[in-house]
């Protein structure tokens, strides 16, 4: 050890920031001017330190790197972080986009900055603590403490039914996690330890691995969200502020996937073979019923968020393909759809700033005063279709590929998601965008200034370029997927053996 | 060199793209046009070396794309003589639409991002056709029809054309459907996508009598596999190049500008599929099955296309469903083995279409943006040039010539040698096909003549201010014409020996071999390149008879006695109207797909979602808890931290819960 405990720093920068923005006091302009200030200084900072991360990760080591370990609270549990491949990119990606979030909120957040800000702060805190905990306890603390200052964003700083929505998303998010820390309390039982790589290493009985497999699946299919528990979404999103949505579609539905990747495919791999077509099928569902319910939307950002449960729809399906082009597609997926349909509400956010209205039907020939808007718009508007060449690409190609090879008529099906996301995005964007602009509300709107070109000019670069050459990101995750995969059908063939011998006593 | 050809466009694009205001129109214009004259010429330079050497095939790698798994791409180009053909035919073709559009478009206030769209369009072709895997074909074969729907729908204020810009690029994601299939398909097989690897192994996976995959319930043999496959890369290829069932997306696809129509919907783009499955010919050639279906929708296509050309009133329609039907000859060509006849139609139908729609380009500039032929007439007079370039554009199509002879247009070589192989053709339907085609080829006679009659002789039917205005284009518009009737007219006889190669040798080991190589591939036994030009003499000779045909039937109805096809109309007023409708395949498709579609999704929605999910959940539960404290609580923002610490309480009390049950 020795070394400086590089993802504790990152993980509490946030939280010191949030601390100063407390200290500060008054309303005036210049105290909001310097509330905002500071806020985007520690993201600023958290981003570029994290960065630090995936420069001196090894890509080669398939374990946990950057450990740091304390005991805590006795033997029973410890402070215990790390991140290996499958986490590390989802703790740049969230320190990649709070700035973008601080910088989207300059204006159009207007009361109580000052909470605003802070809850922004504690909420990266804990997103990024939930990537690195190694420990059980430790990592549900993170990932339950992350939904107060999402609640209270949506609920506080929200839209007009903001209330309705963020006691959907409490209440459906709270059962699933009470079952997820019923089964960790198993686990700790069965086990002896909350230590996630001393549990990596447990094998748990295979009746057990089931009930455990259902309890985190719970808390999992909620927040990724799959279908039917997706509801929460389509209205949590419309009613939050832009940044919120940001977050929540980029980063906390990541959890759910990452959840997966991270105990419910490698500790319980029995009961995850055994659920694998659960878990097709309702990934399809997702794809296909989503899908056109996105097509007959009439607000847009609730257009973007049934699109959203469709490509992850995609990424459980590659997760539970459980091969290598699966578990790596459904990865890319994940942090392509974190750029994309962060990159989207943003450029919702830019016209509901000047609008008010997020009803496509208020909308209409945009093309003609907004040219750079109608660009980047376009541009993640593609990006979301799947087009080759965008980030979006790759991650749904590499799932469907993973999928045919395990089963055909899920590829089948899965593979008309690619025929209805051109339907119902080209849909929207030519009820925007083109047209002539005839509605008078819409003559003097102005095109991106110069805060939302900073904002979302270096997101086009990214989507475009991890389209190209999205290497980086294989080459980080490859050795970790390699060795997930191996574990688990290590695991398959343990099993079938136990089974024979059983047989042949 | 390769490197240059195929980003020189994508520079263009950049430039245009990004700095069109310090640019200026005419310095995108120019630069634009500019470069991609550099591409033409540097890929002429590579057809002559490739084509007429014996250099193998060669990998370019440019960079590593996706590796995963099994999985390794790259983005690299493939070398051969089919690659080299389609960089002659889409570069070409591409700076002469440039060029042109520098007059076409000058009244237009977006002339940068035009030609942005145009090289970006020409890039991702590039990309399409110089590909060494499928991924990087599939990069191409939707980036052109980003560009298609960006040019489709240029003009955005039209309603009509964004309709059709979304019909473009959704019915081709249809066909995307397929070929996506089909490359996980053949990864499946093969595991690798790549052409070199595939065509090295293809022999011994079409012979593996054992299961090698099981699709979709089906345990699949070897050749089945294959069969499989090929069907579903197939399916991709009939929504590019708008082959029946798929073809809808293609008339309509006439709202973007006329350059855009040449460019992309006549010479390059719709022939991607054609291409595709030339390029993959190593596997089809395993396939009789996929074949036999490849003939089938190419003369369908070829004939039911010609159908609705007959009556469209619309030039550019006429010249659409006339490339519609053309693509239809050229699958059909494939579908029997005689890949080369099928490349040298795409080849020389690039120059006489590109030629045509330019023309009719031309004809709308003159007639101040009319397209409806019934309002034109007399044009002959006032823009001779053009007249002159359409009838060379008209004489191609329908293949003049003398059989048995060198003597003839570029159609004339190209669509004969593919009526002559199909009738040679071994599979099933390709004796059906044969007469399908023929009978194409008469409609494809009448439907060209007539719309040279109807646009330039007769009486001008267009108002008297319209015809004081008519005047002949530029010769920045007249220049790309020249070039393109040189092709339309000498393209033919010019490489007929490269393609199809015959005089040499006369037998299969001939030119043809020496200038395909490996790019092409034929079975042992498919003779189909042998047989074709022995054919017995009146099959030779019955394309020029229903070409004549074609022209007579067209001259007697619009110039000698104009009023009998309006007779013939009344006559049979169903039989018109399901032609002029185009068989009703919009309606039945808005019918089929469309309304359900969006029923289903309503329904979903307000039901499913609204009333099933979250009236006996959330809404549900909440709605029972409400009840029960009798409406006491009022959300209001204020509690909320109620709620929150409430949340936190409870955790903490979990967790000491946890520890201390754990623990004890």
């Amino acid at each position: 050890m020795g070394e400086w405990p590089i993802l504790t720093t990152i993980t509490f920068m946030p939280l010191v920031g949030a601390l100063l923005i407390m200290l500060t006091s008054g309303e005036g302009d210049v105290e909001r001017r310097n509330i905002k200030v500071v806020a985007l200084f520690t993201t600023v900072v958290t981003f570029i330190s994290s960065l630090y991360i995936w420069i001196n990760f090894d890509n080669s080591n398939p374990g946990f790197q950057f450990v740091e370990r304390y005991e805590w609270v006795g033997s029973f549990m410890a402070y215990h972080m790390g991140v290996d491949g499958i986490s590390m990119l989802f703790v740049i990606l969230s320190t990649f986009l709070m700035p973008f979030c601080i910088l989207a909120s300059w204006n159009s957040v207007t009361n109580s900055v000052k909470e605003y800000m802070i809850a922004f702060l504690v909420l990266e805190a804990f997103m990024i603590g939930v990537f690195c905990a190694l420990d059980l306890i430790l990592f549900y603390i993170f990932f339950e403490a992350g939904l107060i200052p999402m609640f209270l964003i949506i609920g506080i700083w929200g839209g007009k039914r903001r209330v309705y929505a963020s006691f959907k998303f409490f209440l459906y998010t709270l059962i699933g996690s009470v079952l997820m820390l019923l089964a960790m309390m198993a686990m700790y039982w069965d086990a002896g330890t909350t230590d996630i790589p001393a549990l990596l290493a447990h094998s748990f009985p295979a009746q057990m691995q089931t009930w455990l497999w259902l309890a985190f699946f719970a808390s999992f299919a909620v927040k990724m969200p799959m279908w039917p528990v997706h509801t929460w979404l389509p209205d949590a999103h419309v009613e939050a502020p832009t940044a919120g949505s940001v977050i929540l579609a980029a980063i906390l539905l990541k959890m759910g996937g990452y959840g997966f990747l991270r105990f419910s495919i490698p500790m319980f791999p029995l009961a995850s073979a055994d659920f694998q077509t659960l878990v097709f099928v309702l990934s399809v569902v997702a794809i296909i019923y989503t899908s056109l319910v996105a097509l007959m939307q009439e607000d847009i950002k609730k257009l973007i968020a049934y699109s959203s449960v469709a490509h992850m729809g995609y990424v459980t399906m590659g997760l539970f393909a459980l091969n290598a082009n699966g578990i790596q597609g459904g990865i890319y997926q994940m942090l392509s759809h974190g750029l994309v349909s962060g990159a989207l509400f943003l450029c919702v956010g830019v016209v509901y700033d000047r609008m008010h209205t997020r009803e496509i039907s208020a909308y209409g020939g945009l093309v003609n005063r907004m040219p750079n808007y109608a660009v980047v718009f376009l541009i993640f508007t593609m990006a979301n279709v799947g087009l080759p060449g965008t980030s979006g690409f790759v991650g749904e190609f590499l799932t469907l590929l993973g999928v045919f090879q395990v089963n055909t008529w899920v590829a089948l099906f899965a593979t008309t998601g690619v025929i209805l996301s051109a339907g119902y995005a080209l849909w929207l964007y030519r009820r925007v965008v083109f047209g002539a602009l005839e509605k008078e509300s819409l003559k003097t709107i102005l095109d991106l200034d110069t805060r939302e070109k900073v904002i979302i000019y270096p997101l086009v670069a990214l989507v475009i370029f991890y389209g190209v050459y999205p290497m980086p990101v294989f080459d980080a995750t490859g050795a970790s997927v390699d060795a997930l995969i191996q574990n688990y059908n290590a695991a398959l063939e343990a099993a079938k053996e136990t089974a024979q011998a059983s047989l042949s006593n | 060199m390769y490197h240059l050809i195929v980003f020189l466009p994508l520079i263009g694009f950049l430039l245009a793209g990004l700095f069109a205001k310090s640019l200026g129109t005419k310095g995108c214009e120019w630069i634009t046009t500019g470069l991609l004259f550099v591409s033409a010429i540097l890929s002429w330079v590579a057809f002559i070396s490739v084509g007429f050497s014996e250099a193998p095939v060669e990998t370019v790698t440019v960079l590593r794309w996706v590796s995963s798994g099994d999985l390794n791409v790259n983005w690299a180009f493939r070398i051969d003589t089919l690659t080299v053909v389609m960089l002659v035919v889409v570069n070409t073709v591409s700076a002469l639409v440039h060029l042109y559009s520098i007059g076409y478009m000058h009244h237009d206030p977006h002339r940068p991002r035009f030609f942005a769209y145009l090289s970006l369009f020409t890039f991702a072709m590039l990309m399409l056709v110089t590909s060494d895997n499928l991924l990087q074909m599939f990069f191409g074969w939707e980036g052109v029809g980003l560009a298609s729907y960006l040019l489709i729908g240029f003009w955005f204020k039209k309603p009509s054309a964004n309709s059709a810009a979304m019909k473009a690029f959704i019915v081709n994601r249809v066909g995307d459907f397929g070929f996506a299939l089909g490359i996980f398909g053949v990864f499946y097989l093969f595991n690798t996508i790549e052409f070199s690897t595939i065509f090295a192994n293809v022999d011994a996976v079409a012979t593996s009598e054992e299961t090698v995959i099981n699709f979709l319930g089906y345990a699949l043999n070897g050749g089945d596999a294959l069969t499989v496959v090929c069907l579903l890369l197939f399916m991709g290829a009939m929504g590019k190049s708008a082959q029946f069932l798929l073809h809808t997306w293609l008339p309509d696809a006439m709202e973007g500008p006329t350059p855009v129509s040449a460019l992309i919907h006549a010479a390059t783009m719709v022939t991607a599929g054609v291409f595709l499955v030339a390029r993959m010919s190593p596997v089809f050639e395993f396939s009789a099955t996929a074949l036999t279906v490849v003939t089938l929708f190419g003369a369908v296509t070829a004939f039911f296309a010609a159908t609705i050309g007959l009556v469209q009133n619309d030039i550019k329609r006429v010249i659409a469903y006339s490339t519609c039907s053309q693509l239809g000859y050229m699958f059909a060509a494939l579908g029997v083995g005689a890949y080369g006849a099928a490349v040298f139609h795409l080849f020389t139908h690039a120059f006489f279409k590109a030629l045509l729609f330019l023309g009719a380009g031309s004809v709308i500039h003159a007639v101040s943006d009319e397209q409806d032929m019934r309002k034109m007439g007399g044009l002959r007079k006032h823009i001779p040039k053009t007249y002159w370039m359409m009838v060379i554009g008209t004489v191609a199509l329908t293949g003049l010539g003398i059989p048995g002879t060198y003597i003839g247009t570029a159609g004339f070589f190209s669509k004969d040698a593919i009526i002559e192989s199909v009738y040679v053709g071994q599979n099933a339907v390709a004796s059906g096909a044969f007469w399908m085609l023929v009978i194409a080829a008469l409609f494809t006679s009448f439907y060209s003549w007539r719309l040279i009659f109807l646009t330039f002789h007769g009486k001008p039917r267009a108002s008297a201010d319209v015809m004081s205005h008519v005047h002949e284009s530029p010769n920045v518009m007249l220049v790309p014409l020249y070039i393109l009737a040189v092709g339309a007219l000498f393209a033919g006889v010019v490489f007929y020996g490269a393609f199809l190669g015959h005089e040499v040798s006369g037998d299969h080991e001939g030119w043809y071999n020496l200038f395909w190589r490996e790019a092409l591939f034929a079975a042992p036994d498919n003779n189909v390149l042998t047989e074709y030009s022995q054919v017995a003499k009146w099959v030779k000779w019955s394309p020029a008879i229903v070409m004549a045909l074609g022209f007579v039937i067209a001259y007697i109805f619009y110039i000698r006695s104009p009023n009998t096809p309006k007779e013939l109309a009344k006559q049979h007023p169903a039989f018109y109207q399901f032609l002029l409708n185009k068989w009703y395949f919009d309606e039945i498709y808005d019918f089929l797909f469309v309304r359900p579609s969006m029923w289903i999704g309503r329904f979903f929605w307000k039901k499913g979602d609204g009333w099933l999910i979250d009236g006996f959940g959330p809404d549900g539960v909440s709605a029972r808890v409400q009840d029960i404290t009798g409406r006491i609580v009022k959300l209001q923002s204020g509690y909320l931290y109620h709620y929150a610490f409430a949340m936190m309480i409870g955790i903490a009390a979990l967790i000491s819960w946890t520890m201390f049950g754990g623990a004890g």
